[in-house]
């Protein structure tokens, strides 16, 4: 026989290590099937009869990280029903990982002070869980990531993920995984699945919830079956309406077309609006509106994106359709337009949030981009901006892309009202310092533009295009004229929460706001 | 230079947010409305807070209208009252019939001007028609006060009385808006177009706005900032047009230097109304952007 022959030549060294014939494929021990398909897909899959039976095989244990994605927003039914069951199951002092929260996680309160959860890591809080947290609910700080940030941070085991719980929209029995289906349809949609891509990849052992299984190969898939240990079917995993609008709606507020129309402005005038630029624009009303604004200068010029990135909207499905973006890369769709995009469209790619943002990658996706225009809570006149808490120093927000795509474009463009109501959004110093100023290259507000000093070449450039430019400082003298100056927020030295930036140092802290 | 009122922007007197706003768009004119937007209950409320506004607000270089309520009635007098104190707003009336509904509006105002030290004469009036017997007195009514910046059509009062209503071609409306148009020009003062109420029908807007723009209206009230633009483009002159415009006052402008009193422009007279021609058409371009270059050398 050969294999004897082989192990008579010591002289070859690169056989050191390599292993012998006659192991786990020997003659004896082969394990060949000559099942058909069908006959293999009913004698092994890796669906487990319940939740619990498939935690106990994860080997969870106390201390443990559980992560979770966040694309079904506000219809998340994954957090909930697993830590439900982690807690009855007496799991104690566990480290949820999240994506991002919602409104709708408002039950982990209780789980908090149970002591099931000890520690939060997340791109945004919001809710009574933001409330409570904000009032001092937990003992160990939140600790708020950026979408690349946090990928970075699973990719380099500062952040390592023990067990990823995923709920998606449709899976195969070997858990290939995606935001939609093509058989049947299972009635939930996300759209991407590109958060939850990181935690497969990276997580210890990782669980796909779904309320529909398909028929292998569930391909295209967002999960590939590599990733995925386990497999639960669940009856529900989201609802439909709190996981994407229909259809996202072009505004008709005369205040954020004003904007939006600025914002467009500034990108034709800004020396990156060339054929074949790239561009991402957010999911506010006025961001979407800027899509639109775009479309009318690229037809009149003449050029067309070469890719849009991020979040992606129908109004960017639109400009793909059209021709006028060639390509899409989605870390998350915003609606299901974006969504059906996603599925039908062959130029419409799904990209997991390292792709997208992890500042690991010299050539992540956002560090391709051109422009990007990002919404804000408040900026100051550093060009700081505050994205995660509100006028009341309540977290009610989430740090999302915006620190990534900001440093990564070319041109960062931050849309904002000079004032909401009667709370000024241009201030002297932010609450919150999520993305720093030194990233941020125009502030666009229905009052005026301001660019940011650093950047004395394109506001030059926008002044020659008959764009009028203020400072900063006259934008925010401006709002103070109009709504005054706001009593300061009472805070407490207790600090509730961490704002890192995208390579996991600490950029500013929250505190605990006093009653 | 005469200004510009291509857009004049309806803005209701009780809305603070829509107040607070209204000097963000591109518009040439503020209407705060005291009168028909502000329901009675209201009328104490929206005086103080328009009067509020144009002492305090900084507007720009926009121009402020407020329009008062029956000058005849007390309501309308307080308004006055409150509004010509500012110095910052032209008075628009409501409802103007005859040249006497203007005469006892100015005499109030200036009553009102001489007892705060107000220079007598310095607060300009704009009147609004807005019914048959007003049409047919547009004449007396435009050369009645020396005060009067512009007359306009109201055109939904104007149309009820008519016992008719508003159509998509207006053809209803179409002696009304020539009869104020005429009087305006023969007394040398601005015509301004009645609200387009349906926001959605950019369509409709749109051929509105070309229709009184070609029968010679100065601009259009509109009710929405999002109308802003349509107006502007369709006054919005061509480059043809510019172009012409600028070689006549280069024309001018040789003449002055050869100190010649003929101006001529292609083996053509150049007479005093393709002068107001080409300055009117130079005012539109640099308003609308398009003469940017030449505005900055000017300024």
């Amino acid at each position: 026989m050969h294999e004897t022959s082989i192990s008579r030549e010591p002289s070859i060294s690169c056989l050191e290590g390599l292993g012998l014939p006659g192991g786990q494929f020997s003659d004896e021990n082969l394990g060949k099937s000559y099942s058909t398909l069908a006959e293999r897909k009913a004698s092994y899959s890796k669906i487990i009869p319940s939740l619990e039976e498939a935690v106990t095989l994860s080997g969870l244990r106390d201390g443990m990280t559980v992560s979770f994605h966040h694309h079904f927003r506000n219809g998340d039914y994954i957090v909930n029903l697993v830590m439900d069951k982690l807690a009855e199951m007496g799991f104690k002092n566990l480290t949820l990982a999240a994506s991002s929260l919602s409104d709708c996680h408002a039950p982990l309160i209780r789980h908090i002070q149970s002591g099931v959860i000890r520690r939060i890591e997340t791109s945004g809080l919001r809710g009574s869980l933001a409330d409570a947290i904000s009032n001092g609910l937990m003992e160990t700080p939140v600790v708020f990531r950026s979408h690349g940030g946090r990928a970075r941070a699973i990719e380099s085991g500062e952040l390592p993920i023990d067990v990823a719980f995923l709920g998606a929209p449709s899976c195969d029995p070997y858990g290939n995984a995606n935001g939609y289906s093509r058989d049947v349809d299972g009635g939930v949609m996300c759209g991407s699945m590109g958060y939850a891509k990181c935690d497969a990849q990276h997580a210890a052992r990782t669980i796909i919830l779904t309320n529909h299984i398909v028929q292998y190969p569930n391909a295209p898939f967002g999960i590939p079956s590599t990733d995925v240990d386990y497999i639960v079917e669940v009856p529900n995993i989201g609802d439909p309406a709190g996981i994407m609008s229909g259809a996202t709606r072009f505004t008709k507020n005369p205040k954020e077309l004003t904007i939006a129309e600025s914002a467009a402005n500034v990108i034709a005038a800004s020396g990156v609006f060339e054929d074949g630029f790239s561009i991402q624009m957010g999911s506010g009303g006025a961001s979407l509106a800027v899509a639109r604004f775009l479309r009318e200068k690229m037809l009149a010029k003449g050029i067309t994106a070469s890719f849009a990135l991020g979040g992606i909207t129908g109004s960017i499905v639109d400009l793909h359709e059209e021709g006028l973006v060639k390509k899409i890369l989605d870390v998350q769709s915003f609606d299901l337009r974006a969504a059906e995009s996603l599925k039908n469209n062959r130029f419409h790619q799904q990209i997991s949030a390292s792709y997208y943002a992890s500042p690991a990658d010299p050539g992540c996706a956002v560090n391709l981009l051109d422009a990007v225009v990002l919404s804000a809570l408040e900026v100051d006149t550093n060009f700081d901006v505050n994205v995660l808490t509100g006028s009341d120093g309540v977290i009610r927000g989430a740090i999302g892309g915006h620190p990534d795509t900001a440093y990564g474009a070319a041109l960062a463009i931050v849309v904002c009202p000079l004032v909401r109501g009667r709370i000024p959004c241009v201030v002297e110093k932010v609450n919150t310092v999520v993305t720093p100023g030194k990233t941020v290259d125009v502030i666009v507000t229905d009052y005026g533009i301001a660019v940011n000093p650093r950047r004395y070449k394109l506001r030059r450039r926008l002044m020659d295009a008959g764009i009028a430019v203020s400072t900063i400082e006259e934008l925010q003298q401006k709002a103070q004229r109009i709504v005054g100056i706001p009593a300061p927020i009472a805070y407490r030295d207790t600090v509730v929460g961490v704002v890192t930036y995208r390579d996991g140092s600490v950029m500013d802290l929250i505190r605990q706001v006093r009653d | 230079m005469k200004r510009l009122r291509r857009t004049m922007l309806f803005v209701p007197g009780n809305n603070p947010g829509m107040i607070k706003d209204a000097g963000i768009y591109a518009q040439d004119a503020i209407m705060f409305d005291l009168e028909d937007s502000v329901s009675l209950a209201e009328k104490d409320a929206a005086r103080f807070l328009v009067y509020e506004a144009l002492m305090t607000m900084d507007y720009g270089d926009k121009e402020l209208v407020v329009r008062i309520n029956d000058p005849s009635a007390r309501g309308g007098r307080e308004d006055l009252e409150a509004i010509v104190r500012t110095r910052r707003a032209v008075i628009r009336l409501p409802k103007t019939e005859t040249a006497e509904d203007v005469l006892l509006c100015e005499k109030e105002i200036a009553r009102i001007e001489g007892e705060c030290g107000i220079e007598e004469g310095s607060t300009p009036m704009m009147a609004a028609i807005e019914s048959a017997a007003g049409v047919l007195n547009a004449r007396e009514i435009a050369f009645s006060s020396k005060r009067l910046t512009g007359i306009a059509l109201g055109a939904e009062d104007y149309v009820t009385d008519l016992k008719t209503n508003r159509s998509p071609g207006g053809i209803e409306l179409l002696f009304g808006r020539s009869m104020i148009l005429l009087a305006a020009r023969a007394a040398g003062i601005d015509a301004i177009d009645t609200v387009y109420s349906d926001v959605n029908n950019e369509e409709g807007f749109r051929a509105e706005v070309e229709l009184i723009h070609q029968l010679g209206f100065d601009g259009k009230s509109i009710i929405n900032p999002r109308q802003i633009k349509t107006v502007h483009e369709i006054y919005t002159p061509s480059e043809k047009e510019i172009a012409k415009a600028q070689a006549v006052m280069e024309a001018i402008e040789e003449a002055r230097r050869k100190g010649s009193g003929v101006i001529s422009l292609n083996g053509k007279m150049v007479d005093r109304p393709i002068v107001l021609r080409a300055q009117r058409v130079l005012a539109l371009a640099r308003a609308a952007g398009v003469l940017r270059e030449e505005a900055e050398n000017d300024a």
